[in-house]
């Protein structure tokens, strides 16, 4: 049963029972719509605080064990609950804003990269029917994602510029440039996809794949280099090494966020962790089939799809976690020159080949 | 129409509620005790030599331009994207629609060679 | 175009430090940034100043053995060596064959040491910091070494006017050898891990390069010169202790970059432990002390001992005036000599250069400082 089909007889439920009361059904149907965005949305955030929590453990454990250490081990059983124990510090530490930075920039700085991190959730295919904008989704799903999944570097840079700090500044403007030149080869990727899939909707491009592991985008040779474009620009878009330029403790002491502490350094962590599962969940949506199971559709295992797309967003965490863990950090000139003189020609030249492809019919 | 993009305005709702909640709770429970030296900008223990807010020059604005050429050229591709199969297999259009999109990308594949060549994509400074 | 742009746009000068990630310790550098580019690095040093040098004019031979420890706190058994050395020259004490084997291979393990740290501290500036702990976790042998013979792991005063604080306990020479086995096969995985690695590469070839006669001029020494193509290892040049009759290779790379000088590191690595396994080899029994007096007068004069620091020349230059203290002392510290170009190696490179032309130099700033 997907949630698709929760959610319709939940809906169905309450209408029966906002019926029984008198209300009228073009009323009590546009209130349930409101609901359900409201619980879909929730859910996102849920999601993002979640990934969060977790992500934070897994990389502190999956470091751990990369680097021969054991990583959290004190706060209940394995140190589970680190996370937990961390959000509690972060909550009780001062906030400290520097005398001369700007009050209102450094403190919307945090809130806006959160919120605008949190957007691009209500595309993502969860399940059959499982999208929390279905109909945004079906219409511009891709061009939505890839344009709120930008936005993100505008907290970044108000944040940074805010604080009033030479670092952050730096980090800041580094961040800028990274986020907006890797958008490009992630567009061109996500281009090939599209063309392969006839649709601009992330839930149309899972139907496309639809099928056992071998009618799944990574298979077809042609979607190879996408798959090494998009997951290379995929972790420059969310700073993280060899691309975390804009933070790079070693050099700018701790970039664009230097100067924040407590919560609102909280905020800024929170988003990170949540874009980086968002980067995961879309590869998996673009590439790995979604919320489908490898067995062949429907599912022999009859397991909720979002157990299959939350699996594979795992895969793709755990090996962007070990690529941190072992590359070191690209220089700004070497970072932009990659994007603009290799991802981007090689963008084009996957798009070409998908042209082609499509023209021979083997698409 | 507009009623589509709803779940969007509520997430958005959500998502800065998410952080004016968390600052709002911070405020309520932690210390705070600023002074001067605690309140200094964080220049590795040093006074600060001049502000941040300086005319400080941001590479990042020629790149920008390039990449907003880029991005509006993908806002264009990608209706394309969607239907090429389509006109492709619509044996009377033939390679037209590939022609006509080649066109318009190797027109912008002439600028990019052009920045490049003029040095706007090494990172100069 | 971007001519237009100059002259428009203002400098911006930064402090890197004293509080800095990735500048080892205390050093100041104040920068001239034009956007991300290093107009000018001007180092600002001392405050690690623990006056050393002063300090030893009130205290005896004896006593001022354990300060050494201090200022280059990696290389601390090269510290007591070269005091020690010096010491004796002026009063003429012959040290018997065990201690000489021992005192040059403690020497050795702290090259080792210090090279590992080195290695670890390159890795996490140029943004690896698995290598780090790598480099942690053999280190730790080491120091487990240090800490059972001297009862130290970073400080050891485990060096003595004419002999050493204790012998070597049992099994001792055992676990080395175990060290070293260790140590051997792991050196390959850091090179596969870092300097082969293609990022790595790309952030350390070209950056911060110097000539071989700007080097010389600069005062350069030890991996920084040998990095530069001058095959100037005092271990060779002097050929002081035992150095003459052990087989190594001079570890040369040409270049004088940020990667020759951590390639010349890495070779070391390998040379230092054929080293150690060769004194361990040939390891003599016997006495380790001689008997010194409790208060040690040497004859009024002066002598200047060097050795092959894990950093380059270190030099103890000493002044007696007839009494049992120094009447002046003065170090020739290698950090401090290979710090001095920093603008010179800096100017010009990205911001993100400066970490990785810091990190090769491999300076403590406890020995720039002293």
């Amino acid at each position: 049963m997907s949630i698709h089909t929760i959610g319709v007889i939940i809906k169905d439920w309450l209408i029966g029972l906002l019926a029984g009361w008198g209300v009228p059904v073009e009323l009590s149907r546009l209130l349930i719509e409101v609901l359900t965005w409201a619980v879909g949305a929730a859910l996102c955030i849920i999601a993002i605080m979640l990934a969060a929590l977790v992500f934070i453990y897994l990389e502190r454990k999956v470091s751990g064990y990369i680097q021969s250490r054991l990583g959290p081990t004190r706060c209940g059983p394995v140190g589970i609950l680190q996370s937990f124990v961390d959000v509690i510090k972060l909550l009780l530490k001062e906030d400290i804003v520097p005398a001369e930075a700007d009050r209102v920039l450094h403190t919307i700085g945090p809130i806006l990269f959160l919120a605008v991190s949190a957007l691009a959730y209500v595309v993502v295919p969860w399940d059959e029917g499982g999208t929390v904008a279905g109909k945004v989704d079906a219409g511009v799903g891709v061009l939505f994602m890839a344009a709120v999944g930008s936005m993100g570097l505008i907290g970044i840079v108000v944040g940074g510029w805010g604080s009033n700090n030479k670092w952050s500044l730096l980090g800041a403007i580094r961040g800028a440039a990274q986020m907006v030149s890797y958008e490009i080869p992630m567009l061109l990727a996500l281009m090939c996809v599209v063309l392969q899939a006839e649709t601009l909707s992330l839930a149309g491009i899972v139907e496309d794949q639809k099928g056992s592991i071998i009618a799944w985008n990574f298979l077809r040779p042609w979607m190879w280099l996408p798959v090494v474009l998009f997951l290379i620009s995929g972790v420059a878009e969310i700073n993280r090494t060899p691309f975390d330029i804009p933070e790079a403790e070693s050099e700018l002491v701790s970039g664009f966020h230097t100067e924040y502490t407590g919560m609102k350094f909280a905020l800024f962590f929170l988003a990170e962790y949540g874009n980086l599962l968002l980067v995961a969940l879309i590869f998996s949506v673009l590439f790995l089939g979604g919320w489908l199971s490898p067995f062949g559709y429907p599912d022999p295992l009859r397991l909720p799809g979002i157990i299959w797309l939350l699996a594979k967003s795992l895969l793709i965490v755990l090996i962007v976690m070990w690529v941190r863990w072992t590359l070191p950090r690209l220089r700004v000139d070497q970072l932009m020159g990659l994007a603009w003189k290799l991802m981007i020609p090689a963008g084009f030249v996957a798009l070409g080949v998908m042209c082609a492809v499509i023209m021979l019919g083997w698409a | 129409m507009a009623l589509e993009y709803g779940p969007v305005a509520v997430l958005l709702t959500f998502g800065v509620a998410l952080g004016v909640a968390a600052m709002v709770t911070a405020w309520l429970l932690r210390p705070s005790d600023p002074y001067a030296a605690k309140q200094a900008v964080y220049e590795c223990g040093m006074e600060p030599i001049g502000p941040a807010w300086s005319q400080f020059y941001a590479r990042y604005y020629l790149i920008a331009l390039v990449f907003v050429v880029f991005d509006v050229e993908a806002i264009f591709l990608f209706p394309w994207a969607a239907v090429f199969k389509q006109l492709s297999a619509a044996t009377a259009m033939g390679a037209v629609p590939l022609v006509e999109v080649a066109v318009f990308i190797v027109i912008l594949l002439i600028g990019l060679a052009y920045a490049w060549r003029k040095g706007d994509l090494e990172w100069t400074r | 175009m971007n001519e237009a742009n100059v002259g428009t746009t203002d400098q911006l000068i930064v402090n890197m430090g004293p509080q800095h990630p990735s500048t080892h310790g205390v050093l100041r550098v104040a920068l001239t940034l034009d956007g991300e580019r290093v107009v000018s690095a001007d180092p600002d040093i001392g405050y690690l100043h623990s006056s050393m040098e002063k300090i030893a004019e009130r205290l005896d031979y004896r006593q001022y053995i354990s300060y050494t420890d201090r200022f280059d706190y990696l290389g601390a058994m090269c510290n007591e060596w070269v005091f020690v050395r010096a010491v004796e020259r002026l009063a003429g004490i012959e040290v018997t064959p065990r201690c000489e084997h021992i005192r040059l291979l403690m020497a050795e393990l702290n090259r080792l040491a210090s090279h590992l740290l080195y290695f670890g501290a390159m890795g996490i500036d140029t943004g690896a910091t698995t290598v780090f702990l790598y480099c942690f976790r053999e280190r730790e042998l080491i120091l487990d070494l240090f800490e059972w013979v001297s009862g130290q792991r970073l400080l050891y005063n485990f060096l003595r006017v004419g002999g050493l604080r204790n012998d070597l306990p049992d099994g001792w020479v055992e676990q080395c050898h175990a060290a070293m086995d260790a140590l051997a096969s792991r050196v390959d995985e850091y090179d596969t891990l870092l300097s082969e690695n293609r990022i790595f590469i790309a952030r350390t070839r070209g950056i911060g390069a110097i000539t071989a006669e700007e080097a010389l001029a600069y005062g350069f020494s030890g991996p920084c010169l040998r990095g530069c193509g001058v095959p100037y290892d005092l271990r060779r040049v002097d050929g002081y202790s035992l150095y003459p009759e052990l087989d190594f290779e001079v570890c040369v790379e040409e270049g004088g970059d940020c990667l020759s000088r951590h390639m010349v590191r890495s070779r070391e690595l390998r040379e230092s432990i054929k080293i150690v396994r060769q004194v361990l080899a040939r390891l003599p029994e016997g006495e380790v002390n001689v008997p010194v007096p409790r208060r040690l007068k040497v004859e009024p004069g002066e002598v200047y001992e060097r050795i092959e620091s894990p950093r380059g020349e270190l030099g103890c230059y000493l002044v007696s005036d007839g009494s049992d203290k120094p009447w002046r002392m003065h170090w020739r510290a290698p950090s401090f000599y290979n710090l001095a170009p920093l603008d010179r190696l800096c100017r010009g490179h990205w911001m993100a250069d400066m970490v990785a032309v810091i990190a090769s130099t491999d300076i403590v700033l406890g020995d720039v400082d002293r």
